[in-house]
């Protein structure tokens, strides 16, 4: 079943993250100790056979695109296919930021005719998540659906209004879809990852375009939801979306639970990521770490309790870091406290510093601050 | 093709024979070393390091893990379109076909690969050591010194010189006698075997040499008798850390040379990275009864136990309970429950099984191979399996699938050997 791949990268913009996606996309946010977000998205495209990925950028995309700079990685760097990376650009005739995400495929629509592939999965890259999309397509064909939207039912307690919610009959076909809805009418919640035959693709987009519509959810699935044959696949499993600075901490905790670390990490594929070379993390006299990750070229002469520490941290002695997550190139003293934080890449402390945060609402010490 | 001033040519075809069990299913430089490492990442590390893009890597003995790992170079850069990493392995030639038959004879079979770059210099590698060196250096050394050939040679204390080869040097460094291993050292100068050779007086030597001695040899031959013809050969003094790791107890002190506080061998600097074959990295877990101190543990490792003074390699699982001591573990391996390992090395993909306890009772030599396995040390080879609730002394080697049937009483005595699966044993 061949398909291509779009991987929406574009988000952060809004600001869910506050000031952790002030420095980069929300595509580009650390995850799980080594992984970047986008990651999760990329490998599954290529373990399910997807060997040609758009990755359409907007906001805030160095860190993105110095990630993706070599697609080897991801098994991307392919004569046939490969990684290509869309940012807006000016033109005689267009001079637009992408004005949404249905558009942003549209302003690169050379991208879908020129392939051959029969389908297109289109996936956001602020989502962490382990799905065969060959499965996906399958389905698609087998529903002989015009529109596939992955959804999971709404985990208790969570509030609906950020999210693209949908609802459908009994044979999985969409009746309804909103997206972040005041009033969510529904139990389900859209995966931000679809499935449409590329020349549907194409005509929708072109049409919609000539309208002065942008939006793929807006204008194609809640205005198509009653002309085009639209299904629901229901995903069982893990997900997690970044769309809030608390989903970003759970999200990072998650990863001390064997379960999730194994779907990612010991359970072949593996989601891959860009290698940075760091020797083993070293643990010396007086380190003390319990219930916690901790990246290569990390240095530990501390205690660590419940945190994700990224790579090359260095954590000085009787220093107590607690329910934290400390990214890339921290450097924390002698004496310090941290505790329910969330330290940017090269944060530095100096000896006996103290950021205590609540569970509630974590401290975010931003990028390269001294302290 | 463009011209490169200097290639390097790396002996990778070594069997380690002293490293006993370790080396039975992989040739030495494909040996793991500080966790993440194999030993031929130091020399490929420091050639991309010092600016040499092309490597040809000259393999014999069980090249298949070495092949594997290098591949097409991706993890040092060295996959290029001109240039980069070429194995050389032994081959048919039309009329006969041969093994590597010495160190300069392999240099000798592969004179087409290096002629296709036609460079002015020619660097000789061993992939035997672990140190970071700038090559560079040593070829500006070369050409101050307007030098036929340049010996990189370390200080050693003088009574490890009578077991080396030795130069001897005038005070303007250049070399004038080479002894190999000398009763009365004149000098503690002692040759790392790296070289760099103007490629053209090395090419003719290489062909003239070729017809006296078929097992043609650096040490022994070539240079001898370039001395002997009057070049001018020079040593350039390498005085920072250079370890061979060519035994079970060197390559065991060498691994935890890394763990002090302050390593003398500091892989933590930004400016010289050692690269290795590592893609998929996810970090390590610590437990939360785990106690990990004085130790270095690899990516993607799940500690639930206890580990001192140690190191482990990647995806290695240590179960709640066990207590790793002054031990070498590689990649992926199992460590059961309960389990007690003091001064072992574990090659890579080993199960041990629950309540074992390895390398405890007296210091008794291995029986089988006393000149290998004699400083307390017990080794077990690549895959073996250990069954749960046996107990395991000094100086034991263990290779293959063991079964309970396999230790009389539950145990293995200092000194004895369980080895499945092997030929020469």
């Amino acid at each position: 079943m061949k398909g291509i791949g779009i991987i929406l990268a574009g988000g952060g913009s809004d600001k869910r993250l506050g000031k952790l996606t002030e420095s980069r996309a929300t595509s580009a946010m650390p995850i799980g100790g080594c992984y970047r977000c986008i990651d999760f998205t990329l490998s599954n495209m290529t373990h399910s056979g997807i060997n040609k990925v758009a990755v359409i950028t907007q906001y805030n995309s160095r860190s993105l695109h110095d990630h993706l700079s070599s697609s080897k990685w991801w098994d991307l760097g392919r004569k046939q296919g490969g990684l290509f990376v869309f940012s807006p650009y000016l033109s005689d005739d267009n001079s637009y930021w992408f004005r949404g995400t249905a558009d942003s495929i549209y302003q690169n629509i050379t991208y879908l005719e020129r392939s051959n592939e029969p389908y297109v999965v289109i996936a956001s890259g602020n989502s962490i998540h382990k799905i065969d999309y060959n499965q996906l397509i399958q389905y698609h064909v087998d529903k002989d659906a015009e529109i596939t939207i992955a959804y999971v039912p709404a985990p208790k307690d969570e509030d609906l209004r950020q999210y693209g919610v949908m609802d459908m009959d009994e044979n999985d076909r969409v009746l309804d879809f909103e997206e972040k809805p005041l009033e969510p009418q529904s139990k389900f919640i859209s995966l931000g990852l679809y499935v449409i035959s590329r020349k549907l693709l194409i005509d929708l987009l072109k049409s919609i375009s000539a309208e002065g519509r942008y939006d793929l959810a807006q204008d194609i699935f809640m205005r198509y939801r009653k002309r085009l044959r639209i299904y629901g696949y229901r995903h069982e499993g893990y997900w997690r979306t970044l769309n809030s600075t608390k989903a970003y901490y759970d999200t990072n905790m998650d990863f001390l639970h064997s379960d999730i670390r194994n779907l990612f990490s010991r359970k072949y594929p593996f989601t891959q990521t860009k290698p940075k070379d760091e020797p083993p993390a070293k643990y010396n006299f007086g380190a003390n770490v319990k219930n916690s990750l901790a990246g290569s070229g990390t240095i530990l002469n501390g205690n660590v309790e419940h945190s994700v520490l990224f790579r090359k941290v260095f954590v000085g002695e009787n220093s107590n870091i607690t329910n934290a997550i400390i990214m890339d190139g921290c450097r924390i003293g002698n004496n310090c406290v941290v505790d329910n934080a969330i330290l940017d890449k090269e944060v530095v402390l100096n000896d006996g510093v103290q950021i205590i945060g609540s569970s509630d609402n974590p401290v975010i010490v931003t990028k390269k601050t001294i302290l | 093709m463009r011209k490169k001033e200097m290639i390097a040519m790396l002996l990778a075809g070594g069997q380690g024979s002293r490293l006993g069990v370790l080396t039975a299913t992989k040739a030495k430089p494909a040996l793991s070393f500080g966790g993440k490492y194999r030993i031929i990442d130091f020399a490929m590390s420091n050639c991309i390091n010092s600016g040499v893009d092309t490597l040809g890597v000259l393999t014999q003995y069980l090249p298949l893990q070495l092949n594997q790992h290098i591949g097409i170079g991706i993890p040092w850069d060295m996959d290029r379109r001109n240039g980069g990493v070429t194995i050389l392995a032994p081959h048919l030639k039309s009329d006969h076909g041969e093994f590597y038959s010495g160190t300069a004879n392999a240099i000798f079979q592969n004179v087409s690969y290096i002629d296709a770059f036609n460079p002015e210099y020619v660097l000789i590698l061993g992939g035997d050591h672990i140190y970071k060196m700038d090559y560079s250096e040593m070829l500006h050394f070369h050409k101050k010194n307007k030098a036929d050939v340049t010996v990189a040679v370390q200080e050693v204390p003088l009574d490890e010189a009578s077991r080396m080869g030795i130069m001897n040097a005038d005070e303007s460094s250049k070399i004038y006698e080479f002894e190999e291993k000398p009763k009365n050292p004149k000098s503690n100068l002692a040759s790392m075997g790296i070289y760099i050779f103007n490629w053209e007086l090395l090419k003719s030597a290489l062909e003239a040499d070729s017809l006296v001695h078929p097992d043609s040899d650096f040490g022994k031959h070539i240079i001898p008798t370039l001395l002997g013809q009057g070049k001018r050969l020079f040593a350039h003094r390498f005085n920072q850390y250079w370890k061979d790791v060519g035994t079970i107890e060197s390559y065991w002190l060498a691994n935890m040379d890394l763990i002090q506080t302050v390593p003398e061998f500091n892989l933590y600097e930004d400016f010289w990275k050692i690269y290795t074959d590592s893609d998929h990295q996810p970090p390590l877990y610590s437990g939360a009864n785990s106690q990990i101190t004085t130790s270095l543990v690899s990516e993607g490792c799940e500690v639930y136990g206890t580990v001192k003074n140690s190191v482990i390699g990647p995806e290695v699982v240590i179960g709640e309970g066990a207590v790793i001591t002054d031990s070498i573990i590689m990649d992926a391996c199992v460590i059961g429950k309960n389990t007690v390992i003091e001064r072992c090395i574990i090659d890579s993909a080993c199960k041990i099984g629950d309540d074992v306890t390895m390398g405890v009772g007296d210091n008794i030599k291995n029986e089988l191979k006393p000149h290998i396995y004699d400083s307390g040390i017990t080794v077990l080879g690549e895959s073996t399996v250990v069954p749960n609730g046996v107990k395991i002394g000094k100086n034991c080697v263990l290779y293959g699938e063991t079964a309970p049937a396999d230790y009389p009483n539950n145990e293995l005595a200092s000194g004895q050997s369980i080895v499945h699966g092997l030929e020469e044993e």
